[in-house]
């Protein structure tokens, strides 16, 4: 949570900055975000490959647990689907990319501001903060009348860090692991699937 | 990615540097926010349609939880609710 609001602060300021008007014409300018997205890139490799636990995890599961990242997709990518027909003023790629970061609102909006253009960034930010908010006050509710996938399906990507205290206390111990396999899966195909969504069928 | 990840497993020995990784990849992702910000924040375009982006993105959640929420649920039921 406190990461969250960190994050926020930052962005906040950032807003409130491009507001004012204030700042030097090449600040604004799009050079400096590709360069501290690549940085990013090969940071957050590091962090996937050096991260012992992950793949740990990764190699103790047998192949029935793949069921959960899946579903996540394809429930994920088929709901924002269904309700794209609600939102006419965005093209179907557009809603699937957003939904495409399932919850990891850092990585993906940057990402999509940085692809597509900051319209679509600020809806990513948004909807993806929103996913991990909403999943943290329903998890409860969700696991009663959804069975035990359900806190893991709603968190997506944060169903490893962010929203794993929550989902492991309502799930259970056996369903813990589930979460941090899930998350972990998730969080690594996030920058994947929303690249090949947005340049695919360009 | 590919070369972050294939440094990250030749990496894994030395925590120290995983650790000082972490704080960087915080700091890249929070200077990539401040930029975002600061993008959003001088394009009128945005601002004025704030409202909005916020109202596509509630629904976008909405349908994102509802979908995974309710596959997860049957994948529950048929594979992990055995006992």
């Amino acid at each position: 949570m406190k990461g969250t609001l960190i994050i926020l602060a930052f962005f906040a300021v950032g807003v409130m900055l491009g507001v004012s008007g204030e700042l030097p014409a090449n600040m604004i300018s799009s050079d400096w975000s590709s360069y501290a997205l690549y940085l990013l890139m090969f940071l957050a490799g590091v962090g996937i490959g050096a991260d012992r636990k992950s793949w740990h995890v990764l190699r103790a599961m047998n192949l029935k647990i793949f069921l959960v990242p899946a579903g996540i997709i394809i429930g994920t990518l088929g709901g924002v689907t269904v309700v794209s027909v609600l939102l006419p003023a965005l093209q179907l790629r557009e809603v699937l990319a957003v939904g495409a970061g399932f919850g990891y609102y850092s990585l993906s909006s940057i990402f999509i501001s940085r692809l597509h253009n900051d319209s679509l960034g600020v809806i990513a930010l948004l909807s993806n903060i929103l996913r991990e908010i909403l999943t943290l006050i329903l998890v409860p509710l969700l696991v009663k009348y959804f069975g035990k996938l359900a806190g893991i399906a709603s968190g997506g990507a944060t169903s490893m860090d962010t929203t794993f205290p929550v989902i492991s206390k309502y799930s259970g111990k056996d369903y813990a692991i589930i979460s941090l396999f899930s998350g972990i899966v998730l969080t690594m195909l996030v920058p994947l699937l929303v690249t090949l969504i947005l340049t695919i069928g360009k | 990615m590919l070369a972050g990840i294939l440094t990250g497993l030749f990496l894994n020995n030395y925590p120290a540097i995983v650790k000082i990784n972490e704080k960087l990849l915080s700091l890249a992702i929070y200077a990539l926010l401040l930029l975002l910000g600061i993008a959003v924040g001088s394009s009128e375009k945005i601002i004025s349609n704030i409202y909005n982006l916020g109202f596509q993105a509630i629904i976008i959640t909405l349908g994102a939880i509802t979908g995974s929420v309710l596959v997860c649920w049957m994948i529950y039921k048929a594979f992990f609710h055995l006992k």
